[in-house]
């Protein structure tokens, strides 16, 4: 009796080691769509290296002019489009002035939909902004870290023209702002290449500007060594970083939405791992003994 | 000749924007250099639509493996860029409202978010497979997975909200990654730089095979 | 040691390459340099004058150092009405002119709360005097003019002279070892574990009758790690035409392909199999990312390749293609210097070239006493790291246990 138990044990351990992933695939799915059915505020503390980038923008005057570059696509939208988003309420709530650029194609039309998204609240709609005045969406130009180096001398050399065509000359925002030292802060929404790490490269160490960054959650921690030494004043990781970034800024968003999703799924996979180790374990120890 | 030419001007062009880099007035062969960049980078990305179209006409021609799935690529190609060019009244096509945005946003966008989520489900199957307490380094491995797992998410504060302020698992998870993560992360980024600079003075001289070099 | 036998591309043109660029840099000192004349600087101060709101204070102007000239810093000190008093300021202009008294041009503008702007329009040795104007709601005022300056190239950037030596020193150390190298000296290299796989992966995949899939990254050819890939590719190549194993690679960029197709030729032509090779064994798939993974996927789980290389730049599709690989039951040997994505090769892949190991590859497969020389270099370089961040650490630590004042030295060094 006892061999035959420790027969059907034996398979049952081996089975769970080996498992077929399409279970574990659907687990997973499970462990990320329900939660979205329900609504789940979670405690989402907020981390020194969120809280700086947040007081990077907080203590610009109005009137100051951000930079921001938009190097992502839609594949990396649910991580960064909510650090797009709060990062347009953040600044149009503390009437900055906003200067949108592309190093990837997709970056200026990331920024649209963000806008486009932002342009629904209230009080934003209030602040009647105007395009030239109050934002410009330059568009995207190729040659990645070159046009970094190049802005750092002339914006009008690596953008001639705005996405929709029209000189740089002529836009009101965009009088008087030559290069970097004419803007106040330069923020970088990156999912890889060219992205933050070019920037901190070519911009910071180059041209010495102050650079917040809001990335992907698997490129947030090449950043840290950035934000030790001081070349990055903040960097936001992932959904969490942008949870977190909504939370200090007192406007919940997606991210913050998303959350309870992501934490589940978390759970779900450190449970497999746990169920994993057992069996491991168990074969183990059943083959020494 | 076929081999020397692209190796000189290599060598040139390379030791101009390192020499530029310390002695300023250099920049302005560097401001050239880079000029050329920009020409180049923007018809790079021509070559490689021309070559995507010319790969897949090639294959629906010769009716190779899996022809129609080019037939599904270049009708793609046209679906997107006719609109784009033609279509967008005069504004900018990638405005809001554009037939081109329309399908940046309910084809393009779902399309590439779907295969990036795959990810998720990947990094299950891997962490499911990989992390096992095979030997000290394996656990030490597995047991910071955990920590950060579900220190990263609020649940790991939930999880140990009876220890005090500042001894939690969000705590335990910032530490690692302040401390041995970042540190890990520098040592292997200047590595890495180290091993660009060897890479690129290679190929400034003439050494990697790759590059046409000896 | 010498300078010809540094060089490696033939004599004739080293030969042009020196001529070339003795002309150019001849060029260069001779159409920039300009006569050393200091225009004197004069020391007396204007008379102040009272405006509202009120005007900014200790303006100042200096050549912006380190750079090929053309550009001044202005500084001042902000109006008192900057965020308080009752004329609240809405910004700044800043006015510059050749000459003290007049003919001032408005050339920028600065934020509310700015105390510094750089004119990077400026003519070297030209001298200008600049003003700033405060703007409010109310009304206006103009600052005193600075005292004149003018920007000068300086011919060396100091700021960048610690980068300078260090630069100095490891290329030294890299041209020394490649000497020695060449002179017979035996350079010890540690073994590579994914390197040393290559050869019994390339035999698993003929013994099993299944193809070997290399991927190069999705990178272009002007990325150091795509560069690599290829590199080692050659060696795979090699390997594949000896033991006659059916090798693909599937390529994201257009200029990739090229490349490859040219290594993959050479590398059969190389092994006495130039009749194996078949140009439609390097094919291009497309450049979008996602679509390159999927593609790959698809590919991975038609054909059960036995052995799958993933050597090169990799993003988020990296974890994608290993366990897709993994499914199908193919050895996996994975190289990259993506610091993001090198802990999923790590956890997926059979055998992981870890960062600097993948640039190794090309001096580790090909035994090429150059290749290897650059190698020690670059590890001269690694040393010279440790040292400095020991004694950073060292005095830090010393500092804080022992309140020293030493923290101001490794601030100052490092």
């Amino acid at each position: 009796m006892n061999q035959e138990n420790s027969q059907e044990e034996k398979s049952f351990w081996e089975k769970l080691l080996s498992i077929d992933r399409r279970i574990i695939f659907l687990f997973i799915a499970a462990a990320i769509a329900v939660p979205l059915f329900f609504k789940v505020s979670m405690h989402i503390p907020v981390t020194p290296v969120v809280q700086e980038v947040y007081n990077a923008i907080e203590s610009l005057p109005a009137g100051s002019k951000v930079l921001v570059s938009f190097d992502y696509d839609p594949a990396s939208m649910p991580e960064l489009q909510p650090m797009a988003e709060a990062f347009f309420r953040h600044a149009f709530r503390n009437d900055l002035k906003v200067i949108i650029m592309g190093l990837w194609p997709q970056g200026p039309l990331q920024a649209n939909m963000a806008l486009e998204e932002v342009f629904k609240d209230e009080d934003i709609r209030a602040k009647n902004l105007q395009y030239g005045i109050d934002y410009v969406n330059l568009g995207f130009t190729a040659g990645n870290e070159v046009v970094i180096d190049r802005m750092g001398h002339s914006f009008e050399e690596s953008y001639p023209k705005d996405g929709q065509g029209t000189p740089l000359s002529e836009l009101p925002l965009m009088k008087g702002v030559k290069n970097y030292d004419n803007v106040d802060l330069i923020y970088s929404l990156s999912a890889g290449y060219p992205g933050t790490q070019e920037w901190v490269q070519y911009a910071v160490d180059v041209f010495h500007v102050k650079l917040a960054a809001g990335n992907t959650a698997v490129q947030a921690p090449s950043m840290y060594p950035y934000v030790q030494t001081g070349q990055l004043a903040g960097v936001l990781g992932g959904m969490k970083g942008g949870a977190e970034y909504e939370t200090v800024l007192g406007i919940p968003g997606t991210a913050v939405r998303y959350m309870f999703s992501q934490a589940v799924a978390h759970a779900v996979i450190c449970l497999f791992i746990i169920i994993g180790n057992l069996a491991f374990f168990s074969l183990r120890k059943r083959k020494r003994s | 000749m076929r081999r020397e030419v692209p190796l000189v001007l290599t060598a040139m062009v390379g030791l101009t924007m390192i020499i530029a880099h310390f002695i300023p007035p250099f920049n302005i062969l560097k401001d050239m250099f880079e000029d050329w960049f920009f020409i180049i980078a923007a018809f790079a990305i021509y070559l490689g639509v021309l070559n995507l179209l010319r790969v897949n006409a090639d294959k629906i021609y010769k009716k190779r493996r899996d022809w129609p799935f080019g037939v599904v690529v270049i009708l793609g190609f046209l679906v997107i860029t006719i609109p784009g060019l033609f279509f967008s009244g005069g504004r900018s096509f990638s405005e809001l409202g554009t037939p081109f945005y329309y399908l940046y946003i309910h084809v393009y966008y779902p399309l590439s978010a779907t295969m990036f989520a795959l990810l998720a489900f990947f990094v299950a199957s891997a962490s499911y497979r990989a992390f096992r307490a095979r030997n000290v380094e394996a656990t030490m491995l597995l047991v910071a997975a955990f920590v950060l797992m579900l220190g990263r998410v609020p649940i790991g504060d939930w999880i140990t909200a009876w220890l005090p302020e500042g001894y939690r698992l969000g705590n335990a998870a910032d530490w690692i990654m302040d401390f041995p993560q970042t540190a890990g992360q520098r040592a292997i980024m200047m590595g890495i730089a180290l091993g660009v600079v060897s890479s690129a003075l290679r190929v400034i001289l003439g050494l990697e095979k790759a590059m046409g070099g000896d | 040691m010498k300078i010809r036998h540094l060089l490696f591309f033939g004599s004739r043109f080293n030969l042009f390459f020196l001529i070339f660029f003795s002309v150019l840099f001849s060029l260069f000192i001779f159409l920039t340099v300009e006569a050393e004349e200091t225009p004197e600087l004069e020391d007396e101060i204007p008379v102040a004058v009272e405006a509202s709101p009120a005007s900014p204070t200790n303006v100042t102007a200096k050549d912006i150092p380190n750079d090929k000239g053309g550009a001044i810093t202005v500084s001042w000190e902000k109006s008192a009405d900057d965020g308080a008093g009752a004329n609240n300021v809405t910004g700044y202009e800043v006015l510059r002119s050749t000459n003290r008294d007049a003919g001032y041009e408005h050339i920028g503008n600065a934020a509310p709360g700015a105390t510094q702007f750089s004119d990077s329009d400026t003519q070297n040795k030209v001298r200008y005097f600049y003003k700033i104007k405060v703007l409010s709601f109310t009304g206006t005022s103009v600052s005193l003019p600075s005292l004149p300056a003018f920007s000068k190239r300086q011919w060396f950037d100091l700021s960048r002279l610690n980068l300078f030596i260090l630069a100095l020193v490891i290329g030294f150390a890299i041209f020394y070892f490649i000497s020695r190298a060449k002179g017979g000296k035996e350079l010890y290299i540690r073994k590579i574990a994914g390197l040393e796989a290559v050869d019994d992966a390339v035999g698993r995949a003929t013994e099993m009758g299944r193809k070997i899939i290399y991927i190069p990254g999705i990178m272009d050819m002007d990325s150091m790690q795509t560069i690599a890939g290829v590199t080692i590719l050659g060696r795979v190549a090699k390997l594949a035409a000896e033991y006659e194993a059916k090798l693909e690679v599937p390529v994201s960029r257009s200029l990739v392909m090229v490349t490859c197709r040219e290594t993959v030729k050479e590398a059969y032509l190389n092994a006495g199999r130039p009749d194996a090779y078949n140009d439609n064994m390097v094919y291009y798939l497309t450049d979008d990312q996602f679509g390159y993974a999927a593609a790959l996927d698809g590919l991975f789980l038609r054909e059960k390749p036995a052995v799958v290389f993933l050597q090169g730049q990799f993003y988020a599709e990296s974890l994608i293609l290993a366990e897709t690989a993994n499914l199908v039951g193919a050895i996996q040997i994975a190289g990259t210097a993506m610091p993001s994505q090198l802990p999923f090769f790590f956890a997926a892949c059979d055998y992981t070239l870890i960062g600097e190991e993948l640039f190794a590859a090309s001096a580790y497969l090909s035994k090429d006493p150059k290749l290897l020389g650059s190698l020690k270099g670059q590890d001269v370089g690694k040393f010279i790291f440790l040292l400095v961040i020991f004694a950073g650490v060292v005095l830090l630590t010393l500092n804080s246990v022992f309140e020293w004042s030493l923290p101001n030295l490794a601030e100052k060094l490092f």
